[in-house]
């Protein structure tokens, strides 16, 4: 099989109120733009497009078809979608150049969460004869997971600060950061809760954006970057659909995922946590140590835009190895209530 | 290295009906997958992933339904994959499914496809306004009869061919007890007496509105070794298009055109009437199958409609269209592709029971969606090449 690298990332601002519609188009056309402009490809010389929204956050059926107008899919496009977050979209585009059915992908993902109320929005994802038309909100759903941590002595309200701390200085330095700011551990703690026991700083914002990735076959990759970021380990797993039927505290998931994709000596992970001690059970999942830098971003608390920012922090990840700091990152995504499905994508600068 | 060689190993799918109150979403999926572990004699253990294709998520109220489903599903602790590409999506499915062993992923790999359009409305569903969208608001049925008048216009095809098309469906749909409508007595007389719903479509030439799922397991050589005659696939493809642009051509769309050359030369086909066997083409409205026939180059511009007239896309004929009865007798939207992908696969693996159609060694499932704009394909075959 054909190995396969990122050769290319691009994010739009994020934002919590985007003046785009929510077909997408407004804010993909200048992130493609801005691929094009970097590997000198064109949108015709794409092999295999993909792409990640949702149905529900547009408020429509079929979210993509109005997204392919920033595509100019005439002459007709090799084409897929997923109703998952863009990470697995670019799974799928993996597979597509492995066996050869093309030698370069173009994947986005992209949401507009400030068209509808998120926290209710997301309680659709939950069985819908039992547990759905008790409305319980998708903020609500990780207060309940962070208490369990916190009664079960795994961590604390004062180490889901850090995260947030961390992550907020990070996105200092991040030109798309929605969320920034350097305020220390104890003034955030003054902060009152938001749903006991998170504060607002331990919540994603509500955001509006789109990321998009280029692949290319490794026959190909050197085209297009100097320091292209080799797929070396792609996996992805999914729990139960029964929040009771989990243990919440822990991300097993994750655990299977990273056996098999060998994150062995990752020097940076990229971790989807939109939650901050969401990020201490990726941890402990990873078995990560603490030479391991994480989400140098800022990561979904810095900004979250639905559908994208888990493929964001894939390409976050591979930036690293493009900008030629890294030879080895992760990137990770994350969907469903609670951290139900996980996925990570292990790359590398040699193959 | 090349991609490696994929099989279908078994199909399974629901009895469809306009309402399964008796399941749940998780029952409804279940009945087509235990049927098709069943045909692969396979069981969870030997399962490494599943991919579910739906279309949207408003036609039964719940987002991203797979995550609550996961259990039923069987994918706990594997990987699950959502795909979502409008009414292609059952074909879209099998085809990542397909992607996964290709590409030496995975040994065997469970497609799933579904839809409960009972649990919601449909047409609720497909009638939201779009930012700077024209509202169509007349529902498929008016949406595409302008393409149908335009494709009659055109090819100067006499009036009864569409209704040609639904006697003939619908008696093959007679002979397949999982279809949604049998109706073995059906004539001309009596679909030309329906009610128009859409000029020129009649009732009768308009398929129902379903409950039902189907599933394919798919698997690599080594598994296919322990099937008897498995589907081995020869081709797949997908191509997509906008929905409107000027000069968009939406009776023989180029999505479809291109679709189907890339999938004929990836399966080493030069003339499809001769070297295809059986076709499960996605024919919602009974004059599409014509057009299809024209769009995947079985007949030449125009021409589509005389083999339909000639009776050569009965069972017999020359090329068997749509023997399992096809859209027209039973549209679960989401899984309505896939049930073409699955049926062709029937066709040549010898296990199509009444509707077989006598020693079909290549055949071709096809599914499209959107406003004739997302096409996805696939070529199986009896033979492994």
């Amino acid at each position: 099989m054909t190995d396969v690298a990122v050769v290319a990332f691009a994010q739009s601002p994020q934002e919590r109120r985007s003046a785009g519609t929510t077909n997408g188009t407004e804010m993909l056309v200048p992130i493609f733009e801005q691929l094009f402009a970097g590997t000198g490809l064109t949108n015709r010389d794409i092999g295999f497009w993909c792409s990640g929204s949702s149905d529900y956050l547009s408020g429509r059926a079929f979210s993509f078809i109005s997204a392919l107008d920033a595509v100019g899919a005439f002459p007709p496009i090799a084409e897929s979608h997923v109703e998952a977050d863009g990470a697995w979209a670019l799974y799928e585009a993996w597979l597509k150049i492995k066996i050869g059915d093309a030698e370069t992908a173009l994947v986005y993902g992209f949401g507009k969460s400030s068209a509808g109320d998120l926290r209710r929005t997301l309680a659709l994802q939950l069985d819908p004869y039992s547990v759905g038309p008790l409305w319980p909100d998708s903020v609500s759903i990780a207060g309940l997971q962070a208490r369990l941590g916190i009664d079960a002595g795994l961590w604390t309200e004062r180490a889901m600060a850090e995260v947030a701390m961390r992550s907020r200085r990070d996105a200092e330095s991040n030109p798309t950061a929605q969320v920034r700011g350097s305020a220390d551990v104890e003034t955030l703690l003054a902060a009152p809760y938001l749903a006991d026991p998170l504060r607002k700083h331990d919540c994603a914002p509500i955001t509006d954006g789109a990321s998009a990735i280029v692949l290319a076959s490794a026959e190909r990759a050197h085209e297009f970057t100097e320091h292209p970021a080799f797929i070396t380990g792609f996996e992805h797993r999914i729990e139960s659909g029964h929040l009771g039927g989990r243990t919440l505290t822990d991300s097993p998931s994750t655990r299977i995922a990273a056996a098999a994709a060998g994150i062995n000596g990752v020097e940076v992970a990229e971790l989807h946590s939109p939650f901050s001690h969401q990020e201490l059970i990726l941890r402990t999942a990873l078995g990560l140590d603490e030479s391991v830098r994480i989400t140098p971003s800022g990561g979904a608390l810095a900004g979250n835009p639905m559908f994208a920012a888990g493929l964001s922090r894939i390409g976050e990840a591979a930036q690293q190895i493009l900008d030629g700091k890294a030879a080895k990152t992760l990137g990770h995504a994350t969907s469903g209530p609670a951290l139900q499905q996980n996925l990570l994508c292990v790359m590398e600068a040699s193959q | 290295m090349t991609k490696q060689r994929a099989a279908v190993l078994g199909t399974g799918q629901t009895h469809h009906r306009a309402k399964r109150p008796d399941v749940s979403m998780a029952g409804l999926c279940r009945e087509a997958i235990d049927r098709a572990m069943l045909d692969a004699q396979v069981e969870w253990k030997d399962i490494d992933a599943v991919v579910v294709g739906k279309a949207p998520d408003l036609f039964e109220g719940v987002m991203m339904p797979e995550l609550y489903l996961a259990d039923a599903l069987g994918a706990v602790g594997k990987p699950l994959l959502r795909v979502h590409t409008a009414g292609s999506v059952g074909g879209a499915t099998a085809i990542v499914a397909a992607s996964l062993v290709q590409a030496d992923v995975h040994k065997r790999v469970l497609a799933v496809a579904w839809e409960k359009q009972s649990e919601s409305n449909a047409m609720w569903a497909l009638s939201i306004p779009i930012p700077f969208n024209m509202p169509v608001g007349a529902g498929a049925g008016g949406y595409f009869a302008p393409h149908v008048r335009s494709y009659i216009r055109r090819s100067g095809a006499p009036q009864h061919i569409g209704s040609l098309v639904a006697v003939k469906d619908r008696r093959n749909g007679a002979k397949n007890p999982y279809a949604h409508l049998h109706q073995p007595d059906i004539t001309l007389e009596s679909v030309q007496a329906s009610a128009m719903l859409w000029d020129p479509i009649r009732f009768d030439e308009t398929c129902p509105s379903s409950d039902g799922a189907a599933a394919i397991v798919i698997g690599n050589e080594q598994a296919a070794a322990a099937v008897d005659r498995p589907g081995w696939i020869h081709a797949t493809a997908m191509r997509s298009e906008p929905t409107t642009f000027a000069g968009r051509d939406q009776v023989n769309p180029q999505a479809g055109r291109d679709a189907a050359a890339a999938l004929w030369k990836q399966a080493g086909i030069t003339n499809p009437l001769e070297q295809i066997d059986a076709a499960e083409i996605y024919v919602p409205f009974s004059w599409f199958e014509p057009m299809w026939l024209e769009n995947l180059g079985f007949a030449a511009e125009g021409e589509g409609w005389k083999l339909t007239e000639a009776g050569e896309t009965e069972i017999g004929g020359k090329l068997p269209v749509n023997p399992s009865g096809g859209v027209l007798s039973s549209n679960p939207i989401g899984a309505s592709g896939m049930l073409r992908f699955l049926e062709a696969a029937r066709q040549v693996m010898g296990r199509a029971d009444e509707h077989q159609v006598d020693g079909a060694r290549t055949a071709l499932g096809h599914a499209y969606g959107g406003g004739s704009q997302f096409y996805s394909m696939w070529v199986v075959g009896a033979d492994k090449n």
